[in-house]
């Protein structure tokens, strides 16, 4: 009997704005119950981690407490002393800039590599290699960095594959994995191993989205395969190329953290040690804690302006960048 | 594309010399170091002492270097732990995104906008490495493998991803449901979830792969030898003496004795096991890569 009345009511179209709280609560509160788990374990490893940026402004010391929340109640406040002793440190700032160079090396070096590789693809004509390659490269993006960093030790360390080869065969090769000197260029090298092919896709599907018969006139009108690359396939690729750019940008503080952590010791700190990377050091390994999260904080901050400021230039732009009003 | 427009000139010898040496040299650099890997791990003593390191040319199957990982000791307790991880991370955060994504999938549902919002305010704000440390200890979850798993259960873009997939079913064919008398969750697992079987098998992949290949956590959060995920250990063994805190030096290997270095087939075989699953995996998200799936999610 009282399940007939309950179905009519859903039955009749009720514009949604129109109900009162109660009742929308009513009608919703199976969906909200569905997103609790999420939002609590958000709450829990994402948010209340993301407040406890603030031990940045504290000296905090482990062992007041019993636990690190108690640690955190009874630690003493001390404004911006952490930062202090952050910026007058020249290992942070050692770490700031070698943040920037590796970003701006790859801007330069890894960036283009996927715009290439794609345009390269999209000209194969048998789908059959293009199935076989796009196979292949895909795959090392599944692959963890210890995994990557390995390969490229058993490649090229001490008594790695290639320089084996290479003495047998007379040549005296230096050791890659633990020379600073070439650091950038085999991190980017890791890094266009495993996911130089991954960022192909996007690229990709902007090809596909390219009307073909733009080239066809194009050809009628006499312009070699060159040219059409050059006057429609690149400003096909644009807003794309501008996206994407522009996001690197805005990401330029983050690196990654493990493929760092993982050939610190080999290569050294000079070279290696990156924002993330100092904030472990200094804040876990040498348990500076309230230096380490300064640091971390401080990365925090200026990134998320950079990505707040990229997103208003992507805007700008006319691109759609990653998140807008609507 | 697949068939040459007339209007399109013929490819230049030096062309078509130039893209198959490019594409082969690419190639070639993604598969000689797994065939490498591969074929050294079923070498014999003997084969790797004669080619001086690393065998390139298989001469036997020699399974002896698999049978030693997977007969005790600590790398196999670290398989076991792995797989426990991925399994049990995997079905936590499917679970969890799903129901979240379905909670979401409604515009105009009670509090749809700061939910949303909140979701998706992970993208610009991070934790912290040193608050979510201290946070994940002041929980007690050193040593425990929930502390491999808790952290990292909900990536948000996984969310949106599938979010966006329940969106696109048909209002219609809920209401329809609805009148039928079902409730949310029915709606769920009997119209919803059987609609997006291929987004939802590609999202569970994608945190499989996460869990499995998950290492600086295990740094962080696991002190003991017998709860450390494979990437540590493969860590340890090709990487030793190059990373923070490597706890346990000697891995212990049945059969070989504690102090005993591991030999380079055993290394390799571990090599294989970490890339194995992400291989199993592989082709079934293949499928998907270009079907709009990530794509969809990329442009947003």
């Amino acid at each position: 009997m009282s399940a007939i009345p309950s179905v009519f009511k859903k039955a009749v179209v009720v514009p949604r704005q129109r109900l009162s709280f109660g009742a929308r609560l009513r009608r919703d509160w199976p969906l909200l119950l569905m997103c609790l788990p999420a939002t609590a374990l958000l709450l829990v490893f994402h948010y209340i981690p993301a407040l406890g940026n603030v031990i940045a402004f504290q000296d905090y010391n482990p062992y007041v407490g019993d636990n690190p929340f108690e640690a955190f109640l009874y630690s003493e406040w001390i404004g911006f002393g952490n930062f202090e002793y952050l910026f007058k440190n020249p290992a942070f700032w050692d770490a700031v800039v070698n943040t920037l160079s590796i970003t701006a090396f790859q801007l330069v070096f890894y960036f283009p590599i996927p715009i290439a590789l794609a345009i390269l693809l999209n000209s194969i004509m048998s789908p059959r290699v293009r199935a076989l390659v796009q196979g292949v490269v895909y795959l090392p993006h599944f692959f963890s960095w210890v995994l990557v960093v390995s390969l490229f030790q058993m490649m090229l360390g001490g008594a790695g594959l290639i320089v084996q080869t290479a003495s047998e065969a007379g040549f005296a090769m230096p050791n890659f994995m633990t020379d600073p000197d070439t650091f950038l260029f085999l991190i980017t090298a890791q890094a266009l191993w495993k996911d130089a092919g991954w960022g192909m896709i996007v690229f990709l599907a902007a090809l596909a989205a390219i009307d073909t018969n733009l080239y066809e006139a194009a050809a009628a009108d006499g312009a070699g395969r060159w040219r059409r690359l050059w006057h429609i396939t690149l400003p096909g690729l644009r807003p794309v190329i501008v996206l994407l750019l522009i996001l690197r940008l805005g990401d330029a503080l983050n690196v990654g953290f493990e493929q760092f952590v993982l050939q610190r010791e080999a290569v050294g700190r000079d070279a290696a040690e990156v924002l993330d990377t100092y904030v472990y050091y200094q804040g876990i390994a040498v348990q500076q804690w309230g230096v380490g999260a300064a640091a971390g904080l401080f990365k925090a901050v200026i990134g998320l302006l950079l990505i707040v400021g990229a997103n208003k230039v992507a805007h700008k732009f006319g691109e759609q960048g990653i998140y807008s009003k609507s | 594309m697949s068939v040459r427009e007339v209007w399109e000139e013929k490819p230049s010898a030096l062309g078509r010399f130039g893209k198959g040496t490019v594409l082969s040299v690419v190639l070639l650099a993604v598969l000689v170091p797994l065939w490498v890997v591969l074929v050294t791990s079923l070498s014999s003593e003997t084969t790797i002492n004669e080619a001086g390191g690393y065998v390139f040319l298989p001469r036997e199957f020699d399974p002896s270097a698999y049978i030693v990982i997977f007969t005790g000791g600590q790398i196999t307790d670290a398989i076991l732990v792995s797989t426990v991880v991925a399994l049990a991370g995997t079905v936590l955060s499917l679970v969890v995104t799903v129901l979240a994504a379905y909670g979401l999938s409604r515009p105009g549902s009670l509090a749809h906008k700061p939910l949303l919002f909140y979701f998706l305010l992970t993208f610009l704000i991070y934790p912290g490495m040193i608050p979510s440390y201290l946070v994940v200890t002041g929980l007690g979850l050193k040593d425990n493998l929930l502390a491999l798993i808790l952290p990292t259960a909900i990536s948000a873009f996984n969310l949106v991803v599938l979010r966006a997939f329940f969106m696109g079913i048909p209002g219609e064919l809920l209401d329809s449901a609805r009148i039928d008398g079902a409730g949310e969750l029915r709606i769920l697992l009997r119209i919803v979830l059987p609609l997006s079987k291929a987004v939802t098998a590609v999202v569970g992949l994608f945190y499989a792969v996460g869990y499995w290949n998950a290492f600086f956590n295990a740094v962080l959060y696991i002190d003991r030898n017998d709860l450390q995920p494979v990437q540590r250990v493969l860590q340890q063994f090709i990487l030793a003496g190059q990373t923070p805190s490597s706890s346990g030096t000697a891995v212990y290997v049945p059969g070989l004795g504690s102090a005993i270095p591991p030999t380079l087939a055993i290394k390799m075989a571990v090599v294989v096991v970490t890339i194995v699953p992400a291989l199993l995996v592989y082709p079934f998200v293949q499928r998907h890569f270009t079907k709009g799936v990530i794509i969809g999610a990329v442009k947003g």
